[in-house]
């Protein structure tokens, strides 16, 4: 693998993690527990689709530097018209949005992922991803703040919300050991300092999931199994379903405008 | 002072087109009338999120599906400001929720049809928030201040979702036989119902002569009405699209299209309940403030807490 298909991959995850929690998070629009949180949950859905859409534009473009023969991929092509054996998203989003508490814990565990990986891209050698960066890290820094104090609410609420919180816990935590398993790509970038290492990344993850729980008075979930695949395209049964409803106006008319 | 004398400078105020504040004395019918128009506005902001809502995970481009986001995100936005408006008349949020959820609160019926085809997004915004400017715009100058003030908000982004679904239509009517089809479809099943959102034809209106002379209305239901069709005929036209409406026809006299008959009875029975969706619709929301239970509790027993520790 060269560094343009690595950089290629990498812009390629990063907006698919983005259009697929940016969906997920989506169908609350309408149904939230309360007025505040449909608001609350429109704007960030909105600013990851904003991401996806940059780095899904960017990936077409490397793309077609790399692979002279192919046509350039748009933002569209690349998040319409793939299958679900080519989206490289991580298994924790597009788990289905659950309960609140579920939703809430899933971002909670990306967003505090996604926070430490914007703020190391900001000083990425990749001009393209340091610029997407510095727009980004001021929303996931909100997404982050926002997520947090739910769970501090859940957990430190009522004898309900506590439980239904520590459950998603139990539930979401072997999905998050992909997010640090760096595949081929991200270790080729990390060393040409493009992106960070992962492991850099996991200990500032660890260190607010830490302070998090305890202000929550939740239990950190002991390291079990943990589920991977979707970095290879390996994906649980949730996103096949997802896929078909996002995509569907574009596989029933295609090459058309909308 | 005798309430004769404070009803007669509350309707001098009013005629002298001074708003009227919270603390204001009015009349406890004007209060009521407030209460009831403007939660029902409120609710109708809140249901309207339903049917445009179930387009979001299947809009067909990022950009759409951002746009169309946004514009859900503004109806609940436009909701959360107007049940604020209400609450200045004494009345919470949460009796006016539970109003709306029990029944005896109204939302526009509008919201009561369904969205078949990403068509009907583009028609919604076109018509739908297109007929709810025109209301709103004269709503801007209603008597009651905090009410007046959240329209001059709401009516900015109204204009908004109107191109946008306006543009939709472009796009489509532009586009492939099936796709201008689709937008045609479109519009034969939103525009009767559009007109409808104007409400019964003047001399069938029970509320409108007080809402009148109170300046809580300004415009009569068929005046609007009428505006609204003078005003959205030609944009069908200058995309091709068919108003499906056989009587249609400019009347060179007095400068106005003339125009065909209401359903009334579709909308009667829209109102009673009948409409295509309205247990869709109200099932949603109870599903929503239902499943929603526990999680205003834990915001509630958390809050209550900190304040505990911060005060020992
Ligand atoms: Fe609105
Ligand atoms: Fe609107």
């Amino acid at each position: 693998m060269n560094q343009q298909e690595a950089l290629f991959r990498f812009a390629l995850r990063m907006g698919d993690n983005s259009v697929v929690l940016g969906h997920r998070t989506s169908e609350w629009c309408g149904h939230g527990p309360v007025l505040e949180e449909d608001i609350a949950l429109a704007n960030i859905a909105l600013d990851l689709i904003g991401q996806a859409r940059n780095y899904l534009t960017y990936a077409g473009e490397v793309e077609a530097k790399f692979r002279a023969s192919a046509p350039l991929r748009t933002e569209d092509d690349l998040a319409y018209l793939r299958g679900e054996r080519e989206y490289l998203n991580v298994h924790l989003v597009e788990l289905p949005k659950g309960d609140y508490a579920h939703t809430i814990v899933r971002s909670f565990l990306f967003d505090a992922f996604h926070l430490p990986l914007q703020q190391a891209l900001t000083t990425s050698k990749d001009d393209r991803l340091k610029g997407i960066a510095e727009k980004a890290v001021k929303e996931v820094a909100y997404h982050l703040r926002h997520s947090s104090e739910w769970l501090v609410r859940f957990g430190d609420g009522t004898q309900e919300s506590h439980q239904r919180a520590q459950n998603a816990l139990e539930d979401l935590w072997r999905y998050t050991g992909e997010l640090f398993a760096a595949d081929e790509a991200e270790e080729l970038l990390a060393k040409a300092g493009i992106a960070p290492k992962l492991a850099d990344v996991k200990q500032e993850w660890s260190a607010t999931v830490d302070r998090v729980l305890k202000e929550a008075t939740l239990k950190r979930p002991a390291d079990g199994w943990m589920a991977s695949g979707g970095k290879k395209g390996i994906h649980t049964e949730h996103l096949g379903p997802m896929l078909a409803e996002m995509q569907t106006l574009q596989r029933s008319y295609p090459g058309v405008e909308w | 002072m005798p309430e004769s004398q404070q009803a007669a400078q509350f309707q001098a105020k009013v005629d002298a087109e001074q708003k009227i504040e919270p603390r204001d004395w009015m009349p406890a019918e004007y209060r009521q009338n407030l209460v009831r128009q403007i939660s029902q506005h409120a609710h109708s902001e809140i249901v309207g999120m339903l049917p445009e809502g179930n387009w979001i995970g299947r809009a067909p481009s990022l950009r759409r599906k951002a746009i169309l986001l946004a514009k859900v995100q503004d109806e609940a936005g436009h909701g959360l400001y107007l049940y604020s408006a209400a609450e200045t008349l004494g009345v919470g949020r949460d009796e006016m929720v539970s109003q709306l959820l029990s029944g005896k609160a109204k939302y526009s019926s509008i919201f009561n049809y369904p969205t078949l085809t990403w068509a009907d997004i583009g028609a919604i915004g076109w018509l739908v928030d297109g007929a709810a400017i025109m209301n709103q715009v004269m709503l801007c100058r209603t008597s009651y201040g905090p009410y007046a003030r959240a329209m001059v908000r709401i009516c900015k982004e109204e204009s908004f979702h109107q191109r946008q679904g306006y543009d939709i239509l472009v796009t489509l009517s532009k586009g492939t036989p099936e796709q201008k089809a689709m937008a045609q479809d479109a519009l034969n099943r939103w525009w009767w119902p559009s007109l409808m959102m104007f409400g019964p034809s003047d001399k069938d209106s029970p509320h409108s002569a007080q809402s009148m002379k109170w300046k809580i209305k300004r415009q009569s239901n068929d005046e609007l009405r009428q505006t609204f069709i003078d005003r959205t005929v030609p944009q069908a036209e200058f995309i091709g699209l068919q108003v499906p409406d056989p009587k249609l026809k400019w009347n060179e006299t007095i400068q106005h299209y003339d125009w065909g008959e209401i359903d009334w009875e579709e909308f009667n029975q829209v109102i009673r309940g009948n409409g295509p969706c309205n247990a869709e619709r109200m099932a949603a929301r109870r599903k929503a403030h239902a499943d929603g239970a526990w999680v205003r509790e834990a915001a509630l027993a958390h809050a209550g807490k900190k304040a505990k520790r911060s005060a020992a």
